[in-house]
């Protein structure tokens, strides 16, 4: 030891760590030791140095921070010794990674060593540029490393390759760099630099296509006689595993093989003897010889179509499944999914066996299975699959149920032959993993149900039986609590019964019965209940006969929690008590949702579907945002699918979904026997709950439409709902609430209030994308423009992740609100809207003027288009 | 290619760490956390792949110590595992009969020989001999310096004392 050291030594330090009975005792020596070696940094004294990097490294890899011996590294590197420079790198490739600007610090350090005359200086230099370096480095350094592929030790000359694997990995410009030195390394006899050669040669061919083309016609044929080579060679023990010579080197030949005869038949032509061989001759009792068969089997699929060999891969995958051994069977699953492309029959004979894999006690192997399984489904087995799965959904682990009852779902959404064995199937998943199944699934199922009109009474029942059994199983509950709610007099009724059905006896009270339990749960979430609540108030008019009970249960709901609930619970009561008349025609049945933009829409999931009305009556909006805790939104989410089929309904729509009521008619019932002004007081009565003034009550209304601007002075907009003929109709906020009435009383004239009218222009236009302005003023601030752009896509391709942006000069003020949507579907099939409030401060005097930039992808490439807005119109 | 080598004990200890792609420190430990999770609590009849975030990661058991590898989607498991294998070997050879202790106190000899074996995440050497003569060469050079250093500070030392 050095008698001029101090401090304790590496061994010692690392058993006081060991000693330690508990984390702070440790964290304690820890701690000591990390001061003495900061004291030992600052005296800078190069005898400790050495040391104090090892012990960092070990406290390092216990997981305190070190980074103060980064520079401690870069100081061993720069010292002349061996053992110095040994140990420096090893800390440099553990304390350090590409990302730290520190790492620059050593590029100098690293081409001395790479030019250094000791070669395992070099070694060391060479394998830390291959482990850590940056695309800057990579790029300094490359010719240095070029040059050493080269040298004259066989072990510089492998490190050198993988180093420069790495180097084109992060620059793959200096890709064709090293086309040449690659090639001639493939020369070699040596293994490790004939296994490092080939693997820069796979490297080069994945990321440059024409070294891909020198190699396919260069070295084609010598890579193969090299694989026939070590194939037949005697026994060598330097590199003999289990039986094979040199697995390594067979795995990465056949690598490079693949990528060559891909798309080239003349190269895979070439290939097919020697991959039969390998195929044929491999022992495949140890993980060797298997190692070498799954790679084979690999290159046989993925090369050019010769099918004799492609029945010898699928008869080696086949042997796999029925191995004994977990990890083959685990490859063979992972195989087979590739082969299905090709060879679907051969897969389907395995099929048994992949089913029981489903089951397997290994969860990597059950995932795999599954995988398999979803793309063995067809037309003609879905059904034996499916009762499969399900039948295995009731016994499987918990953790495994969420993965399953998804792929279950996938499968019977995607080939389901008809609609009762969809419900059955969905029933049955909801039964045993309700609890794992995604909201758009169940949404999905209440679609359907909603179209199936020869099922409803079936389903309700089916329903209603299962959730008797399983009312732990939240989105069955759900399911089924709205099913009751719309169907429950099928329920009670026993109509529409199935020949497959059993009669069943349920009294009204017992269909009240399940909503109350749902409602009451102590485990129901807020979107259980809500829904329970909504169905109980139509249940309230289904089932007169004892409404009187329903009523109570709504009631009880005053006292809930969530906010939400209390408010629509005393509005419910309010409709059970007051409105007996309108109430029938309020619960009536929903509309048939619309299946195909359910469809359209989950598949391009917008994040906010419902702004293609022209005024995105902003309550809605309200609602997407405020998801978690307005959970009727989520109701109205699925319901507004009417909304997004005709773009310009207005929003009573909106309120007709809400409630389930066709306004329309109701309000025509009474336009026979009342004024026309009885529709705005109808829709006032349900409004204003309690008392008649709708102006003293302005919150509970606002709540009942989710106005997100309630600080837009509410009273407002109810005073023009109250008065006739309002004369100031024409702010911001009542125009949300405008449009809902809009369509009940045709008295105010919207054009009429809004100011001055400014015609709308087309702001942008390229041979893609185009860009229309449409401008309202808010009276009272002349200063404030509100645009609404509407983005419509003029290619045949969507964007995605579409973005606007908008800049303006000093004298003006932009807003942006969110836009409706990140995707543009095609040819104009869909449009973004957006708002913008552009505040003018030197209004009459300067025009509006904009500049604006919008980014999307397409196909997946960027895109950037930029333009300028100066055709506004005048005086905004 | 592989990504990250990780060596934990029964456990849970990180015996041993090298990351061929850029993870921060603070991924790294939430890494170490989530994968000894995984994989110490597999049963010992069960394959030796998780799937996990992606990639696959590999791992044998040998005695105490779990040898893993995270590896692409589309690499071969099994070479892996034979990698692994390979590594193990050359340790026993180096050590003698390697076991947990060897590669606690000595863990930069267990670096050492890593970097011998994988560069950028990809297979170097496939001779075991090869490697064990080019660790042995270096440790020679290192055990010559320190014979130099010790001499001259001995030298240095009696000049002091007198």
């Amino acid at each position: 030891m050095n008698p001029f050291s101090s401090g304790t030594r590496l061994r010692d330090m690392i058993r006081a760590i060991r000693a330690c009975k508990t984390a702070a005792e440790e964290r304690a020596v820890v701690r000591k030791e990390c001061a003495d070696i900061r004291a030992l940094i600052n005296e800078d004294d190069p005898h400790d140095r050495h040391r104090n990097l090892a012990k960092l490294m070990f406290i390092h890899m216990l997981g305190y921070p070190t980074h103060f011996g980064q520079m401690e590294c870069l100081k061993l590197i720069a010292s002349p010794g061996f053992p110095e420079k040994r140990i420096g790198y090893l800390g440099l490739m553990l304390l350090l990674d590409e990302r730290q600007e520190v790492l620059m610090l050593v590029t100098n350090s690293l081409k001395q060593d790479l030019n250094h005359s000791n070669q395992y200086v070099v070694g060391l230099a060479l394998c830390a540029l291959g482990n850590i370096c940056s695309a800057e480095m990579a790029r300094d350094l490359a010719p240095e490393v070029e040059r050493l592929i080269q040298f004259r030790d066989p072990n510089i000359r492998k490190k050198a390759a993988l180093c420069s694997t790495r180097i084109i990995r992060k620059v793959p410009d200096l890709a064709e760099n090293f086309v040449n030195a690659a090639a001639s390394l493939l020369k070699e006899k040596h293994h490790g630099v004939l296994i490092t050669g080939v693997q820069l040669c796979y490297e080069l061919c994945t990321i440059n296509d024409e070294a891909l083309e020198y190699f396919r016609t260069k070295c084609t044929e010598g890579l193969i006689k090299t694989l026939r080579d070590i194939t037949n060679s005697a026994y060598q023990p330097e590199y003999d595993v289990a039986g094979i010579t040199d697995p390594f080197l067979h795995i990465r030949l056949l690598r490079l093989l693949r990528v060559l005869g891909q798309g080239d038949a003349d190269a895979s032509d070439l290939m097919t003897d020697i991959l039969a061989q390998v195929a044929t001759k491999t022992e495949s009792n140890k993980n060797a010889g298997n190692a070498v068969l799954y790679e084979c089997v690999e290159t046989i699929m993925a090369i050019e179509d010769t099918n004799s060999l492609r029945v010898l891969a699928i008869n080696i995958l086949g042997r796999f499944l029925s191995n004994r051994d977990n990890n083959i069977r685990y490859v063979a699953l992972n195989m087979l999914m590739k082969a299905i492309t090709f060879d679907d029959q051969a897969v389907q004979r395995h099929r048994v066996t992949i089913l029981e894999c489903v089951k397997d006690p290994d969860a990597s192997i059950r995932k795999r299975a599954l995988e398999l399984v979803t793309l063995l489904v067809n037309e003609n087995n879905v059904t034996q699959l499916t009762k499969e799965l399900i039948d295995y959904l009731e016994i499987s682990d918990e953790d495994f149920k969420e993965d399953l009852s998804a792929k279950i779902c996938f499968i019977v959404e995607k080939f389901s032959p008809e609609k009762l064995w969809y419900i059955d199937q969905m029933l049955k998943v909801l039964c045993e993993a309700g609890k794992f199944v995604k909201d758009d699934v169940w949404h999905a199922l209440i679609v359907v149900i909603s179209n199936a009109s020869e099922l409803h009474g079936y389903t309700v029942r089916a329903l209603y039986k299962s959730v008797l059994t399983y009312s732990e199983q939240e989105t069955l509950v759900r399911v089924a609590v709205w099913c009751i709610g719309e169907y429950g007099d099928l329920l009670v009724n026993n109509v529409g019964m199935l020949g497959i059905e059993d009669p069943i006896t349920v009294t009204e009270s017992d269909a009240v019965d399940v909503i109350e339990d749902a409602i009451t749960r102590h485990n129901s979430d807020s979107t259980t209940k809500a829904m329970a609540l909504v169905a109980l108030l139509k249940l309230s008019s289904r089932f007169p006969s004892i409404s009187e009970r329903i009523k109570d249960i709504i009631v009880k709901q005053k006292g809930s929690l969530l906010l939400e609930m209390q408010q629509r619970a005393i509005e419910y009561n309010s409709i059970v008590d007051r409105h007996k008349n309108i109430r029938s025609s309020l619960v009536d049945r929903m509309p048939v949702l619309d299946e195909a933009t359910f469809n359209v829409r989950r598949a391009g999931s917008f994040p906010a579907s419902v702004s293609t009305m022209a005024k995105p009556s902003v309550s809605l909006q309200n609602g997407v945002e405020k998801l978690p805790v307005a959970p009727l939104v989520d109701l109205l989410d699925l319901d507004s699918d009417d909304i997004m089929a005709a773009p310009s309904p207005s929003g009573t729509d909106f309120l007709q979904d809400l409630l389930g009521v066709d306004l329309g008619s109701s309000s025509a019932q009474y336009g026979a026997t009342q004024a026309p002004k009885a529709g705005t007081d109808l829709l006032l009565d349900i409004l204003s709950i309690g008392t008649p003034s709708p102006a003293q009550n302005s919150t509970s209304s606002i709540g009942l439409l989710s106005i997100a601007d309630v600080n837009n002075n509410p009273s407002i907009a109810l005073d023009t709902l109250s008065s006739p003929a309002p004369p100031h109709v024409a702010t911001t906020s009542s125009t949300g609430m405008f449009d809902l009435l809009d369509g009940l009383s045709p008295s105010p004239s919207k054009e009429a209030t809004n100011g001055p009218a400014y015609a709308p222009i087309v702001a942008y236009e390229s041979s893609s994308l185009k860009i229309e302005f449409t401008f309202s003023k808010t009276p009272g601030n002349l200063q404030t423009t509100n645009v609404q752009a509407t983005f419509t896509n003029l290619s045949p391709n969507t964007f995605t992740d579409f973005i606007f942006q908008a800049a303006v000069p000093k004298f003006l003020q932009l807003h942006l609100d969110p836009a409706s949507s990140n995707t543009l579907l095609a040819s104009g099939s869909g449009a973004i809207t957006q708002n913008l409030r552009v505040t003018n401060s030197q209004q009459g005097k300067k025009s509006l003027v904009m500049r604006m930039r919008i980014g999307y992808k397409l196909n997946g490439k960027d895109v950037l288009e930029e333009g300028q807005v100066s055709n506004f119109p005048r005086g905004l | 290619m592989i990504h990250f080598v990780l060596l934990v004990s029964r456990q849970g200890k990180v015996r041993l760490t090298k990351w061929y792609s850029p993870y921060a420190q603070k991924e790294r430990s939430k890494v170490i956390r989530e994968l000894s999770g995984v994989i110490l609590n597999r049963g010992p009849k069960l394959c030796n792949f998780v799937e996990w975030r992606g990639y696959k990661v590999v791992y044998k058991r040998y005695a105490s110590l779990y040898f893993c590898m995270c590896i692409d989607q589309e690499d071969n498991e099994l070479e892996v595992l034979e990698i692994i294998h390979h590594y193990v070997e050359i340790l026993d050879r180096y050590f003698g009969s390697v076991c947990e202790l060897d590669l606690i106190f000595n863990f930069h000899k267990a670096y050492y020989i890593l970097d011998e074996l994988l560069i950028a995440g990809e297979l170097q050497e496939s001779s075991k001999k090869t490697v064990a003569r080019i660790i042995s060469a270096q440790d020679q050079l290192v055990e010559v310096a320190k014979e130099e250093a010790s001499s001259i500070s001995n030298i240095i030392a009696q000049a002091t004392n007198r």
